[in-house]
């Protein structure tokens, strides 16, 4: 069971003299959802932009582990590394408002498709590979659209979704990357109970078809529910490390979070 | 409301009077004995200022009138995708008949070739701002790399046309990946002037390497096309077109086989990016412009994906080049100043960037327009400033400022010019 995916060594992020994380080490492991939490400003989509190589560390270390066999993301490019297998979604929604669905989802199948086309020579001329490989995409696609419960809108802009229904889209559409890790930063934010309930059986789901799944979330029904084990960031600082119910325990977070945990809550 | 109005008005007369008493009120003249002499114009400004106040007052009434713009609903932009299936091959039509139709003559054919050269550019640069979202201000450059590749290859080694076409294009092409090997991190404004000055210098060591480009002076005597190895000359020999098809020499095969060849070239441009755009590339492209963060995330290399989409547009304007040289016989950096860049640039924003029957109709108002109104001289320049102002106000996005989606599951339909992006380098 306790195999790990990711691993943060001293991870350090400074923007002058701001440590916004600040050598922070912790294990994620394979098949598990692990949260991130703590107040607004604690680091915590920093330590993400890290994870994700939209920022380069200032210093620690990244390892995603890949068939066992370590992967230094921090010296990846950013592209590279969601190559490796880390897709994530954004917390300020990032989709292609003015493509569909339904092209959102293949664009995320570029790497696949695009080694498909025989340098676009083959794919202009309507090659069999070529078509195989965008009939298995958009397969894909429609897999998750169906399980995201879009597929009535496969053809609409996707800038044309409603909220709700943009935060699912761009988690499909980080999914169509097959991903061994889903990075999510604030996935619940916006949305009403109902569709939080919805998001965490899917979130589940996508844990239990083997992808596991990094966690940021400022709604403590959701994270409560749903995590298999729970990171609190402070300042930059971790300051807990462990299970829902050991979290909710220590005195620490109780302090540093749970006390502003009403203002977090409002702002979420 | 009227009082808001009456103000508002008021203001913009104060920037028209400020702006009209040096440029038009005053005016120097070169006397009789050869002095400078100061003329005052003061009724002319009057006149302008008058006209500025009545026209801003005209303006917000109309827009009072009409109410709050509103993004064309879903039926609008629906209907107007469908007028666009049923034009498209109207025009296309239209381009393949044009030589045969009665009345057409010379200059009608020349007419021709000049518009689709500019529509082959505009759908090349397309390529690079409507799709990738690159704003290129250079892009005559890679036209000017085209001809002058064909210029010199065909007089120093006597390639024929035909080799050096394909030649042209992949040297333009190649200038184009080394442009943008460096520039390409650069965003938004930045990348646009960058591009501007790329096209600057580009025309400017044209003009100063003179052993190799003979300079101002040009090149000329530049081989003409022939019909797979058939010259279009008078005389009448079996090895001339004429002759060979047992038919009347006559000046104006050439111009018609120019028309073709031309009309050939751009389709092959528009069938390239419409199969590309239905492609992974082309999606990337697309994407690009929507949000390069989020292609990022996805795992595509951003830098590479804007590099074809650059080298790709560089290359049909070499090729564009090449044609142009072949076609004058004569080329000098005359003809790759700025403003060709800014008219095909029109073009592309004007027509609704992404669209290709919009810039075709685009090229076609602009070229040819332009040339009908030729009798206006000065004022040419005046209307068309006015007319690309009056379009920028009532269609924002172009003619054409929906995007079709490039794959569908069931039904397609247009997507509204609000949601889609402009890119931002
Ligand atoms: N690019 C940057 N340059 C400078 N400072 C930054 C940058 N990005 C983040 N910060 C700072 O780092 C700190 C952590 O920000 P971060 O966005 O990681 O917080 P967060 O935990 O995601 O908060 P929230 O819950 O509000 O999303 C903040 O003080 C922020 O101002
Ligand atoms: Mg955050």
């Amino acid at each position: 069971m306790a195999t790990p995916i990711l691993e943060t060594d001293t991870l350090t992020m400074r923007f002058g003299g701001l440590v916004a994380v600040d050598a922070v080490t912790f294990t994620a492991q394979r098949d598990d959802i692990t949260a991130i939490i703590g107040p607004n400003g604690a680091g915590k989509t920093t330590l993400f932009n890290c994870i994700t190589g939209f920022y380069r560390p200032t210093g620690g270390a990244l390892r995603l582990f890949r068939d066992g066999a370590p992967v230094e993301l921090h010296h990846l490019a950013g592209h590279r590394i969601a190559r490796a297998g880390v897709a994530r979604t954004f917390q300020n929604i990032r989709l292609f408002p003015g493509m569909t669905a339904l092209e959102n989802l293949l664009v995320a199948q570029h790497n696949t498709l695009m080694a498909s086309t025989g340098f676009g020579i083959g794919a202009l001329l309507g090659a069999p590979r070529y078509r195989r490989a965008q009939k298995a995409a958009i397969a894909k696609a429609v897999h998750w659209l169906e399980v995201t419960d879009l597929l009535a809108r496969a053809d609409d802009p996707a800038g044309a979704l409603p909220y709700g229904q943009q935060r699912r889209l761009e988690i499909a559409r980080a999914m169509c990357t097959d991903p061994l890790l889903l990075c999510l930063d604030e996935p619940a934010a916006g949305l009403n109970p109902r569709e939080s309930e919805e998001l965490s059986a899917l979130l589940r789901m996508i844990r239990d078809g083997g992808c596991s799944i990094l966690l940021i979330e400022h709604d403590m029904g959701v994270v409560m529910g749903i995590s298999d084990r729970i990171v609190v960031l402070d300042h930059g600082r971790k300051i807990a490390d462990g299970t829902p119910g050991e979290v909710r325990a220590d005195p620490r977070v109780i302090a540093a979070y749970l006390g502003e945990g009403d203002e977090g809550e409002d702002a979420a | 409301m009227t009082l808001r109005a009456l103000k508002d008005a008021a203001i913009t007369a104060l920037v028209a009077l400020g702006l009209f008493v040096p440029l038009v009120g005053l005016r120097t003249d070169v006397g009789p004995s050869g002095e400078l002499v100061l003329r005052q114009r003061w009724g002319d400004v009057v006149i302008l200022v008058a006209l500025a106040f009545v026209g801003r007052l005209a303006l917000l009434g109309w827009r009072g009138w009409r109410g709050d713009p509103k993004p064309a609903s879903a039926a609008r932009t629906e209907a107007l995708r469908k007028a666009g299936l049923f034009v498209a091959p109207v025009l296309l039509g239209l381009a393949v008949l044009l030589p045969f139709i009665p009345g057409t003559g010379r200059y009608e054919l020349d007419l021709g070739i000049l518009v689709l050269t500019y529509v082959m550019l505009g759908w090349g640069l397309n390529i690079v701002v409507g799709l990738a979202g690159l704003l290129d201000l250079g892009y005559v450059a890679f036209y000017a790399v085209g001809a002058y590749s064909y210029a010199l290859l065909a007089t120093t080694f006597g390639l024929s046309f035909w080799i050096c076409l394909p030649l042209a294009g992949l040297l333009a092409a190649f200038w184009g990946v080394l442009l943008g090997f460096p520039v390409l991190r650069l965003r938004g404004d930045y990348l646009a002037i960058v591009t501007l000055a790329f096209g600057e210098i580009i025309r400017v060591v044209l003009l100063n390497w003179v052993s190799l480009t003979n300079g101002p002076n040009g090149i000329s005597g530049i081989p003409r096309p022939t019909f797979f190895g058939l010259t279009f000359s008078m005389s009448g020999e079996p090895d001339t077109f004429a002759g060979f098809f047992g038919i009347e020499p006559s000046p104006v095969h050439r111009v018609i086989f120019l028309y073709y060849l031309i009309l050939g070239l751009a389709l092959l441009t528009n069938w390239v990016s419409i199969r590309l755009r239905r492609q992974p590339l082309g999606r990337a492209w697309e994407a690009l412009r929507e949000d390069e963060i989020a292609c990022r995330a996805l795992g595509i290399n951003v830098t590479t994906t804007k590099l074809t989409a650059f080298a790709l547009g560089a290359m049909f304007a070499g090729i564009a080049g090449s044609f142009f040289a072949t076609r004058q016989g004569f080329i000098s950096p005359e003809s790759f100043t700025f403003i060709e860049s800014a008219i095909i640039l029109a073009i592309v924003v004007l027509g609704g960037m992404g669209s290709q029957i919009g810039i075709a109709i685009a090229a076609l108002v602009m070229i040819g327009g332009f040339e009908v109104f030729r009798d206006l001289d000065e004022w040419r320049m005046l209307v068309f400033g006015g007319a690309m102002v009056l379009i920028m106000v009532a269609r924002p996005r172009g003619l054409v400022g929906h995007r079709t989606p490039s794959v569908v599951l069931r039904e397609r339909r247009a997507i509204g010019a609000e949601h889609v992006a402009e890119g931002h380098g």
